[in-house]
């Protein structure tokens, strides 16, 4: 058995750890990251690159299918199933190579194993190479988390099938019912949808993608049925049971009434995430779990000195770049660097279904429940010359500003780019630009960013082109 | 003719202070009243002004310098004065370091509270050291996020008097609301007659009573004593972690001595069943030490005396006089003292002594019909007690008989970053065995 002796230790590779890795050595640190699969995390290997090469694929096929619409002639569009898989598989793969590379770059040590906690200062890793001891003034935990499912309903991999099995399908089902309308839900649906596949979505709640603000829920349901998915939303899910030819699945409305059976080749689960707890030995050095989720303070630390835990694990906003936002506090903080805490009420969220979604902030719902005086704009991007000439789904944006001093509350977007354009409003709302500043800046023209400008205007009766 | 200014009082309690910002410069003219520095005091971050008039010929201590009451902090005088015999004096006498400076000019004058804060201030937390950054103006343009300006506009606050905190020191939302709120704070500060004109062009104030039009409401302006209740309770809501523990005893015997005591007393003052809780409290807190204590943010405190709060109902709101060393004092004394105590305190005649120094404080809303009850932890202390009236109850005897019971029910609020449950159970049960055998008390 052999040991290393460093300043930190990171467990996990995603969007948490290896940015804590990388910016520890940055100032100076020595670093051992600990990874037991693929570099990168679920992020780069599982989830978000991975969806967008698909949805990427989804797209190229449907500009093809309305091609005629642009004057374009394009005969035999088709795809090949295998091919969309494996283009979405090699990006992930390139991506994971380029984390290997900037951990070599910052000299961090990557030990391939499973790390657990031995105690406070040390990490024993189980791995092909034997057992390996990793003594660390810091630890910090970044094992992220993996799709749960409801009581009842088993992920076996063929038949019910998480995203990971989404993600690598060796043909394209026919038909997929989706349980649960969260962002990953419906960028599945919206990819199986794009290439035929009958798609129902179960949703709890009573609205699709029911962390967003109402409206844009709404404008997704109208965009989606449009698309011909259907949309079972106010209803929960009692069982499955699988067969040779696909899975039939009992649902029951919310609020109760008859149960209706649904048949599918496959069921996607998307029900939420569970955070990677076991086998970590956290309860041996006494952190606590909490509902599937490690225990940390408001400043990442727990409860045990030296350890810290950041991102999916710990139950916060289950987003790559929240994680990657925390890593950064941590290892700077460990460092001994001055570093601002988090701001989670900044922190930008994007679907990439189609159409887009993309906010940041409080939705107008959250707004008034927090009791703050707003005004609301709104306007859509299909009145923009931009959205006309790239043949776009229209959408639009929403912005909430503070009524008394303009403050920007939240802005909401649906519709063309609009995971890019939310990068406007998030620095906005980080670096307090409010209504009047945001309408005095000039938006270049023609572009889908008008439309934030006018929605930012409507707010006060001033969009030009409403 | 050129003068050394020392450093004033700027709080009654201050020795020291750090001066965090020059806000005139060396070669500006002053006037008195003019705001010249801002200085962290053992209370709050004090405005230092000058009461006479002149031009500041010069800074003797850096921003961020730690200075001792009366040192020498700056020369004033006239233009083009000589000042280099001053300039040496001064330095010697921060040079010498310690021995305030003799030729310290009067303080600012500043007062003992009167009638102000039931307690001391509990210290307040060590401020994080901001990094020290220049004016958030580069090139005579303004470093600000536009809510930022929009807000100061809105509240009156002239940017440029602002320290900025944001990145390269871009003054944001939370800076310009720190002033607005340090802005309202000298006046619930009555402790200090400093000048009161604060590092900003605040707006005239609207009037503060404005009866609603339609007769709906009259707004009465905060009283000092109110604003000081409603500051501290806020805070000691707010920061201290507090956990109750709830008990009753039987109160049958205390009632029985307490007759037996007036009794002997014959007419001459009447103890009643309060000023013996306060003795049984101070005996408790002799018995269990360690519910004699304060948190003082690093380090734990432990009294070795015991002085007993007495939470007072006031028309004008709340205090708490206290009966210092009310373990050693006998029955008669602590109730005449609390007799004294809360007639003055009535009559707004109680000294600043009288009403501070408490490590432990009860209230007693038994007179007022209230079964029980808890009570906000009076800061810094530890724990306070809140009592309610005596219940006459059936109660079910060792034996197994229903008896007619007294019964008084009281609950401790603890501080639990240093009581913890066990010690606050030692002490109640301690309390109740004194309090159910009362003669101990006279012990």
């Amino acid at each position: 058995m052999s040991s290393i002796t460093c300043d930190l230790c990171v467990i996990g590779s995603g969007p948490g750890g290896y940015v804590a890795a990388i910016r520890a050595a940055q100032r100076g640190l020595s670093v051992v990251c600990v990874e037991r699969e693929e570099l990168g995390g679920i992020c780069l290997n599982w989830g978000c690159i991975p969806t967008k090469a698909l949805l990427r694929s989804a797209e190229v096929l449907e500009t093809c299918q309305r091609a005629d619409e642009f004057g374009i002639t394009v005969e035999n569009v088709g795809f090949d199933f295998d091919a969309i898989i494996k283009r979405s598989r090699g990006i992930s793969a390139k991506i994971s190579k380029g984390v290997a590379y900037l951990l070599k770059k910052n000299k961090i040590q990557h030990v391939k194993g499973t790390g657990k906690l031995a105690g406070a200062g040390m990490v024993k890793v189980t791995g092909d190479d034997g057992e390996q001891t990793i003594t660390a003034k810091d630890i910090i935990v970044a094992t992220g988390a993996r799709a749960r499912s409801l009581p009842g309903i088993e992920v076996d991999g063929d038949r019910i099938i998480a995203y990971r099995e989404a993600l690598t399908l060796k043909n394209r089902p026919d038909s997929l019912i989706i349980l649960g309308a969260g962002a990953i839900g419906v960028e599945f649906a919206s990819f199986y949808r794009s290439l035929g596949t009958e798609v129902t979505i179960i949703e709890y709640q009573d609205r699709l993608v029911p962390n967003e603000d109402a409206e844009i829920s709404a404008e997704l349901l109208r965009a989606y049925k449009k698309r011909g998915i259907k949309i079972k939303t106010s209803f929960g899910v009692t069982g499955a049971t699988t067969s040779e030819s696909g899975v039939s699945v009992q649902i029951e409305p919310a609020g109760g009434g008859e149960a209706q059976t649904l048949e599918a080749d496959k069921l996607l689960v998307s029900v939420g995430i569970t955070g990677n707890v076991e086998n970590l030995g956290l309860e041996d050095v006494g952190i606590d779990v909490e509902r599937g989720f490690m225990k940390v303070g408001p400043d990442l630390r727990t409860c045990v000195d030296g350890i810290w835990g950041i991102g999916d694990v710990t139950g916060g906003i289950a987003l790559a770049h929240v994680a990657s936002a925390e890593a950064v506090y941590v290892a700077e903080t460990i460092a001994g660097h001055h570093a601002e805490p988090v701001d989670y009420s900044t922190v930008p969220a994007c679907t990439y279904c189609h159409p887009e979604i993309a906010s940041v902030g409080l939705s107008e719902e959250a707004a008034k429940t927090e009791g703050i005086a707003i005004k609301v704009g709104r306007f859509p991007f299909g009145p923009l010359g931009k959205t006309m000439a790239a043949g776009e789904y229209p959408g639009f944006a929403k912005f909430i500003w503070r009524e008394d001093n303009g403050a920007l509350v939240g802005a909401h977007l649906i519709g063309p780019a609009v995971t890019d354009l939310i990068a406007e409003p998030t620095l906005a709302k980080s670096t307090e630009v409010n209504a009047e500043s945001l309408i005095n800046t000039i938006h270049a023209h023609p572009t889908f960013a008008e439309a934030l400008k006018e929605a930012a205007e409507d707010a006060y009766g001033l969009a030009i082109h409403k | 003719m050129a003068q050394i200014i020392g450093l004033p009082k700027l709080s009654p309690t201050m020795e020291e202070g750090v001066l965090v910002r020059w806000v005139k410069q060396e070669g500006d003219a002053v006037e008195p009243g003019d705001l010249i520095a801002e200085v962290e005091t053992d209370k709050a971050n004090m405005d230092f002004a000058l009461e006479d008039e002149g031009v500041l010929l010069k800074l003797l201590v850096e921003a961020g310098a730690t200075v001792r009451l009366g040192a020498p902090v700056l020369i004033l005088g006239e233009a083009g004065e000589d000042i280099t015999e001053l300039l040496a004096e001064a330095q010697a006498q921060l040079g010498g370091g310690g021995a305030p400076a003799p030729a310290a000019p009067e303080p600012a004058k500043a007062e003992a509270p009167t009638a102000s804060a039931p307690a001391p201030k509990a210290q307040a937390p060590a401020k994080a050291q901001a990094p020290a950054k220049a004016a958030a103006s580069s090139g005579g343009r303004l470093l600000a996020s536009p809510l930022a300006k929009t807000l100061a506009i809105e509240l009156g606050i002239d940017l440029r008097t602002i320290e900025g905190t944001g990145p390269s020191g871009r003054i944001v939302e939370r800076d310009v609301r720190a002033i607005a709120d340090k802005a309202a704070a000298p006046q619930a500060q009555e402790t200090s007659q400093a000048p009161s004109q604060t590092a900003l062009a605040v707006i005239p104030p609207g009037p503060l009573s404005v009866p609603g039009d339609s007769g709906e409401y009259v707004d009465k302006p905060l009283t000092n004593i109110r604003r000081t209740i409603a500051e501290r309770l806020t805070a000691a809501k707010r920061d201290i972690p507090h956990f109750r523990l709830t008990t009753s005893f039987e109160a049958g015997p205390l009632l029985a001595f307490r007759k037996r005591l007036n009794e002997l007393m014959g007419g001459k003052g009447k103890v009643t069943v309060n000023d013996l809780l306060i003795k049984g409290i101070a005996l408790a807190l002799r018995r269990v030490p360690d519910a004699n204590v304060a948190f003082m943010g690093d380090s734990i405190r432990y009294f070795t005396q015991v002085h007993v709060g007495v939470a007072v109902a006031l028309e004008r709101g709340l205090m708490t006089p206290v009966v210092r060393n009310a373990d050693l004092k006998g029955l008669g004394v602590i109730s005449s003292e609390v007799k004294d105590l809360v007639g003055r305190a009535k009559d707004r005649k109680l000294k600043a002594h009288e009403i501070t120094g408490s490590t432990f404080t009860i209230s007693n809303l038994g007179m007022f019909g209230i079964d029980h009850f808890d009570a906000i932890i009076n800061p810094p202390e530890g724990a306070i007690l809140a009592v309610g009236r005596i219940v006459k109850q059936p109660i079910i005897d060792d034996d197994g008989k229903i008896g007619l019971g007294q019964r008084m029910s009281m609950t401790m609020s603890c501080d639990h970053r240093v009581i913890d449950g066990a010690v606050g159970a030692r002490f109640l049960d301690e309390l109740v065995e004194l309090l159910e055998s009362p003669e101990s008390l006279a012990l």
